[in-house]
């Protein structure tokens, strides 16, 4: 797995038209376990994701990483908090990321169905990905980031639309991601949430980081 | 073809003879003008497909050869054109993809007629010796039914696109893979962009007629040949062809229909 970390924000902001969305932010992340991005909403938490992966431009300040931006981006995945699926069946959602990476078709089949059976879509894989449930798409979209291995998840609100079981089934899928070394850093509104899964919090307001911190001192003593 | 007057030619089973020596039937009206009995012009093409009329076979075969031809040049043409024009921001995007929606409406005798300039002994490309022969009843066509096929195709990878953006963009897509993407998941919408490209072909007999002659047994396609019975006054052979020309129309749709397979399982 390529080392990414630590991931450092200089003065980064990103304006639109004008009007600055982001920043300036100063943050520097570490590679373990589960960073949740908390705020309101409107606070900027998507963006600072986008910032962060390279899909909102950078007006101001800096984004580096352990490497080069180009083999960071490659080791990153993203996942939005609507699902997006392919339309195609689960199976292609999942060979999809694989095939192009040049992954043979026979080994790419073999690796999803292996995440569809981790995340109980195995059943669905013939099925097309539309017709699923926003929790199964969504659960199909986390399977999907997590197929080529990378070393950095980014998840925006992914539950936020979801009811409290599928909620769970995800945060069991996250947890297991982070047993197996990936990072996530995901970002969320639902204080419930934060507490049960995060281990480090960054929290913002008004488009600026107010406080960072590990998960149980935020808690504690916000 | 006489008018006001019944004259039948039949067959041993009792059917209208073959084209060649019919008369049919027309209905004196006020004026001297005539109505033409569609009911003869339907068991007129029944007779043709039924008897396997050489003539018609030829006719119908180069039709399709030369609107197929066509269609598979130009959806080359288009559909990369319009996931590009999907995917890619450029200087002069909008302007060509206001020049494609105007050239939907593009004139096919103005076609024609360009076409014909250029392959005329005297034109820039009539060393090529192309005109009056399929090859430039195909180029005519192509001309005409690129801009539909790429603008129809266009507003459906829009679409798609604005849906898949994020996440292409996200996975470091190339602009190839994106357009290879987009062209594969939006194929049952193009096939509709493409059997709309097929119908204005097979329609098409403007710019045919200019380029390829109407020339019996080398560039006589079915809409000419109804142009050219029309103009005979054969109004039951015009008819009859446009039968046949329906028939094929609908054939080929329900062909391609069959092999995308449009409506399988619970997808629409």
């Amino acid at each position: 797995m390529v080392a990414l970390f630590p991931l450092t924000l200089r003065a980064a902001e990103t304006s639109r038209r004008g009007k600055r969305l982001v920043g300036p932010v100063d943050l520097s992340l570490d590679g373990q376990g589960l960073c949740v991005v908390m705020g309101p909403n409107g606070s900027g938490k998507t963006t600072l994701l986008r910032l962060m992966h390279g899909t909102a431009r950078l007006t101001g300040g800096s984004v580096t990483w352990a490497c080069d931006t180009d083999t960071a981006r490659h080791a990153q995945a993203f996942v939005f908090q609507r699902p997006v699926v392919l339309r195609r069946t689960v199976e292609e959602n999942l060979t999809y990321p694989l095939r192009l990476r040049g992954v043979g078709r026979t080994p790419a089949r073999a690796a999803a169905r292996d995440w569809a059976n981790r995340v109980g879509l195995e059943p669905h894989l013939t099925r097309r990905a539309m017709v699923l449930s926003g929790g199964e798409q969504q659960k199909l979209a986390i399977a999907r980031a997590l197929i080529t291995d990378p070393a950095l998840v980014f998840l925006d609100e992914p539950t936020a639309s979801l009811d409290g079981r599928a909620m769970r089934e995800i945060e069991a899928i996250l947890h297991t991601a982070k047993a197996d070394g990936t990072r996530l850093i995901l970002s969320t509104h639902d204080m419930g949430q934060a507490r049960r899964i995060a281990d480090t919090v960054v929290f913002m307001l008004g488009g600026k980081v107010h406080e960072t911190g590990p998960a149980n001192s935020f808690f504690d003593a916000p | 073809m006489s008018v006001g007057k019944t004259s039948w030619q039949t067959t041993r089973t009792g059917l209208v003879s073959p084209r060649k020596t019919v008369q049919f039937r027309t209905k004196q009206v006020t004026g001297g003008s005539a109505i033409v009995d569609l009911w003869e012009g339907l068991r007129h093409a029944f007779w043709l497909v039924v008897t396997l009329d050489a003539e018609l076979a030829e006719i119908a075969l180069r039709s399709l050869r030369v609107t197929l031809t066509a269609l598979v040049i130009a959806c080359l043409i288009a559909l990369p054109l319009a996931a590009l024009l999907a995917v890619r921001r450029f200087r002069w995007r909008r302007a060509t993809i206001a020049l494609l929606n105007a050239l939907m409406g593009l004139p096919p005798v103005v076609v024609g007629l360009i076409v014909y300039i250029l392959f005329s002994r005297s034109g820039p490309m009539g060393a090529l010796g192309l005109l009056f022969t399929p090859t430039a009843m195909i180029i005519a066509q192509v001309i005409i039914i690129v801009p539909l096929i790429a603008s129809i195709a266009h507003q459906s990878l829009r679409e798609l696109w604005a849906e898949y953006h994020d996440l292409l963009i996200s996975m470091n897509v190339t602009q190839m893979q994106k357009m290879r993407t987009l062209l594969w998941d939006a194929r049952r919408a193009l096939l509709t962009a493409a059997l709309a490209g097929f119908g204005r072909g097979s329609g098409e007999v403007g710019a045919i007629m200019i380029v390829g002659g109407n020339i019996d047994n080398v560039t006589r396609v079915l809409t000419t040949a109804i142009a050219l019975e029309t103009g005979k006054g054969e109004f039951a052979l015009a008819l009859a062809l446009g039968f046949v020309l329906i028939a094929l129309a609908l054939g080929v749709n329900l062909a391609i229909h069959w092999i995308g397979q449009t409506e399988r399982d619970s997808r629409w």
